[in-house]
């Protein structure tokens, strides 16, 4: 296990490396550049630009000095905002998201799983249909329609908590229910049907017969018997999910004015900023890496037929 | 096998019905099946798939999957009460204490994420509760030597995927009979493994059973194992028994066109010929949906007369318990009266 996971960590950086690589060129080859407006620069203004983010050296010359900074940890300044590198802007906003990501996604998974199982255990009754036509709404209506809605019910109109901001700002925890409930909503919507369908299956299995003929209670059941091989779809859902949830959200991030990474993820892409485009995918490829790791080894602890050599 | 004439009924099963509902209408996968099991006694219940075998032990134990299955009737005998109308509560007291089970597929039948340690101190925890785990696993290990798994003190503690087919099967029988049931329900226990392990299970379900008194219900499609293990023997035909007799008896005489097909149709090594083919039963069995009320058999019946396609045998005993559901063997007048009963009811509609 311990050479398993050495391997598999051992095993990201060349991934890492062809990622970032692939990225780099990607962006270039995209016609315009950081630079470009609808007015031409004066020639020897956009020779000067040029000759200070080296972008007048031939590409594979780029490349190279790229990659050194990166190994060396720098990302390398901003191309559009002057003040700060980008390094700077994904450790001051990287975090925000992680903990709005985080309350979202551990709200979506105590509502989503129990949704599901009750879903599945009253199969067929109002319950199942209240959990997933609930779910049913979560996957189909989108962010931007459910956060407004959501501030304007409890923001708004009964003035339970503030319509925006962020602890930094000085609002307070408050100010985080309702970016994480918006959030969480579709992330609730697939675990919840995710949960119901495997547990399903689980419940209609041979060994859950053998449970319930050894007279076993059904609630016993469905926790020590059923639970562990329901959770392994969900499981590994968990992983790409929760590096999407971690790296922000633009939608949440502008309605609730969240200082986080999501929107840097749309407007470097807007502004042609090379190196913030790069910057933001190396973090996300990285926790997505990561994750997709843990999957696997949570999985192991959960399936024993599972083992890694 | 042995006869046992003497010995007390433990389980009595009486006219009781198995109903499932699907959009197609209603399948009487149970239809009006009674039996009894008297105590040490094992005894066969063969048919073919669809017959209704599983269905009436999974109704015994309440295991029907309900919606859409349900026991509309019957009663079920078990210590002087009649376990269709216990309470679940009290139905899970007599699951796997008294009335044990075990399954088809041994593979599928054990929780694969859990040790089998887990799963056998549990089960007699559930049961026993002033037994401590220790105590449990010390009987668990003692259980998993008698039904000869060597090292049983280290396999406890291994998951199922680490067993193979017929090691399953008796951490299955092991983990059955840990409280010492009463009844066995062994449903198709030899169908998913291999020919030799098949033999093995087989002997150590009869040595077990003999050795702790527990009465077997063995389902099974194979009447070789019936001839080597039972005592008595239930041939089902489309959610019904339709001839019932000791298996001595019933190999003698069998006396069903069904269950005369059945026997002729296993192959033998003495008097079959080379070059003769096998004999095998016309046919299909009929789709249990919607079905009249004739003998299901008499498309398939070579001996099928009219009454047959009128109206459903009545049960008439041939003398020592040996009894068949066939109008071959009823008297004239009877035929006569069904036949008439059956045409005032076509004219009525």
């Amino acid at each position: 296990m311990t050479k398993y996971i050495v391997n598999r960590l051992l095993g990201m950086i060349p991934t890492l490396l062809i990622i970032i690589t692939l990225s780099f060129f990607i962006v270039r080859i995209a016609p315009g550049g950081p630079f470009a407006t609808e007015r031409k620069l004066p020639e020897v203004v956009e020779r000067n630009i040029n000759a200070k983010y080296h972008l007048d050296e031939p590409l594979i010359q780029q490349y190279g000095r790229y990659m050194f900074d990166i190994l060396r940890g720098d990302l390398g300044p901003s191309f559009k905002y002057k003040d700060y590198d980008v390094n700077y802007y994904i450790a001051n906003s990287l975090p925000k998201s992680v903990v709005l990501g985080s309350y979202a996604m551990l709200l979506a998974l105590v509502f989503g799983i129990s949704a599901g199982i009750i879903a599945a255990v009253r199969q067929n009754t109002w319950l199942d249909y209240l959990s997933m036509g609930v779910a049913v709404i979560g996957i189909s209506v989108p962010l931007f329609v459910i956060a407004p809605v959501l501030q304007l019910i409890f923001a708004m109109k009964l003035k339970w908590l503030p319509t925006s901001g962020w602890y930094t700002t000085g609002e307070g925890w408050t100010t985080v229910i309702l970016p994480a409930v918006s959030l969480s909503f579709a992330y609730f919507a697939n675990i919840a049907r995710l949960t119901r369908s495997s547990m399903l299956e689980t419940l209609r299995s041979d060994y859950i017969r053998t449970a319930k003929a050894k007279g076993m209670k059904n609630t016993t059941i469905i926790f020590k018997h059923a639970m562990k091989g329901a959770m392994l779809p969900v499981v590994s859902y968990l992983g790409p999910a929760f590096a999407g949830i971690i790296t922000g959200s633009i939608v949440v991030e502008q309605i609730f004015r969240v200082p986080g990474l999501g929107k840097f993820f749309v407007q470097s892409s807007f502004n042609r900023d090379y190196t913030l485009i790069v910057g933001v995918v190396i973090v996300y490829s990285a926790i997505l890496i990561v994750m997709n790791f843990l999957v696997d080894i949570v999985y192991a602890q959960l399936d024993p037929r599972i083992t890694y050599k | 096998m042995s006869m046992k004439p003497n010995a007390k009924t433990v389980l009595d099963v009486k006219d009781l019905q198995t109903y499932f509902k699907t959009d197609a209408g209603i399948v009487k996968a149970v239809d009006g099946v009674s039996f009894s099991v008297r105590e040490g006694e094992t005894i066969g219940i063969v048919g073919e798939s669809g017959s209704g075998k599983s269905v009436t032990n999974l109704s015994l134990m309440r295991l029907i999957p309900s919606p859409p299955g349900k026991i509309v009737g019957g009663e079920v005998i078990f210590e002087g009460k009649d376990i269709l109308k216990l309470s679940e509560k009290q139905m899970r007291s007599i699951r796997g204490k008294k009335i044990s089970m075990i399954f088809q597929d041994p593979m599928t039948s054990l929780n694969p994420f859990l040790k089998i340690s887990t799963q056998m101190v549990e089960t007699i925890r559930l049961h026993e509760k002033d037994v401590s785990k220790q105590e449990a696993l010390e009987r668990s290990i003692d259980m998993l030597k008698l039904v000869g798994i060597p090292s049983a003190e280290k396999r406890i503690q291994n998951y199922p995927h680490q067993f193979s087919g017929g090691m399953r099967q008796r951490v299955m029988i092991a983990q059955a009979l840990s409280c010492n049931a009463e009844v066995l329900i062994a449903d198709e226990p030899t169908t998913a493994l291999d020919v030799t392990i098949q033999a093995q299970i087989l002997e150590l379900i009869a040595k077990l059973s003999n050795q702790m008194g527990t009465a077997v219900i063995l389902i099974t499609h194979d009447l070789g194992v019936v001839a080597g293990m039972c005592d008595q023997v239930c041939v089902m035909y489309a959610g019904r028994i339709v001839e019932k007799a000791t298996t001595d008896e019933l190999y003698a005489r069998p006396s069903h066109p069904y269950t005369e097909g059945l026997i002729k149709s296993v192959p033998r090594m003495d008097t079959t010929k080379k070059g003769n083919r096998l004999f095998s039963i016309e046919g299909q069995p009929p789709n249990v949906i919607d079905l009249p009320p004739c003998c299901p058999f008499h498309p398939r019946c070579h001996k099928a007369m009219e009454v047959c396609r009128q109206a459903y045998p009545l049960v008439k005993d041939l003398g020592k318990g040996h009894e068949v559901a066939c109008w071959l063997f009823a008297e004239e007048s009877e035929k006569q009266r069904a036949l008439n009963e059956a045409n005032i009811k076509e004219k009525a509609e």
